[in-house]
């Protein structure tokens, strides 16, 4: 039990260390592709104001096809993704976004 | 009488309307919001825009944004007549007043913070000309770039 403790905290400490955590583990075999720590983008730059007029700032978080860039790609946090939801939402019905691209 | 709130309303006019007749729908709205003793704050047309989307045969839009102030009754009045008009093919109200308030707040906390934080080190509150990294949003590469390789 107790060899146990130590052996976590001291493998703990080394991960901790690398800040990018998981990249020294057994998947870094597959992917040797450097993962850059994904920000939000608003939080980053104190955007306060998520506007459904503002395409230019929606833009990049529609792509393409027309949906809406899930958090597990852009990296924004759940308080400004909801705002961005909303905000494209809107943007949508009034033609500035458009629903589908086919 | 009901609390007076802000409101922004944005309105498509068909393309095929002319000018006379975008001026008009002006001069309605302003009509409604006199009427209810509402206040017109703001008021932009930001000219033909191509639809992302058709509606219907229309390919093309004016757009009129409007700010108001008013109360509920006001909006839901301006709202009738914007369905019922066939000019208009598309509108949207949404309140403002809490959502610009939050950002107000937001604002001024943060030109607090950074100000006090500036002072702490010995620098003028204000950020001097010059002052910081000079970079533009071209610069950002954090996003578009490597998005699709993590599908």
């Amino acid at each position: 039990m107790r060899g146990e403790g130590r052996g976590r905290s001291s493998s703990s400490s080394e991960g901790g260390r690398g800040g990018r955590g998981g990249a020294d583990k057994k998947d870094d075999k597959k992917r040797t592709l450097f993962r850059r720590r994904k920000v939000c983008k608003f939080c980053a730059d104190k955007i306060d104001d998520i506007n459904y007029k503002d395409v230019k700032l929606l833009g990049p978080f529609v792509p393409e096809r027309g949906k809406i860039l899930p958090r597990r790609i852009s990296g924004t946090c759940a308080t400004h993704q909801r705002k961005l939801q909303t905000a494209i939402k809107r943007a949508r019905q009034l033609a500035l976004i458009p629903y589908v691209t086919e | 009488m009901s609390e007076s709130r802000q409101y922004e309303l944005i309105y498509i006019v068909a393309s095929d309307a002319t000018e006379q007749q975008v001026t008009d729908l002006h001069t309605q709205v302003e009509e409604i919001v006199g009427r209810f003793s509402g206040k017109l704050e703001k008021s932009d047309n930001w000219g033909r825009r191509k639809l992302a989307y058709e509606i219907g045969p229309h390919k093309e839009g004016t757009y009129v944004l409007e700010v108001i102030t008013g109360t509920g009754e006001l909006m839901k009045e301006i709202d009738r007549r914007l369905r019922v008009s066939d000019r208009v093919i598309r509108h949207l109200t949404v309140r403002i007043d809490e959502e610009t308030q939050r950002i107000e707040r937001a604002r001024t906390l943060r030109k607090e913070d950074s100000q006090r934080r500036r002072v702490a080190r010995g620098l003028p509150p204000e950020r001097q000309p010059g002052e910081g990294p000079q970079r533009s949003d071209d610069d950002d590469d954090r996003f578009g770039g490597d998005v699709d390789e993590a599908m």
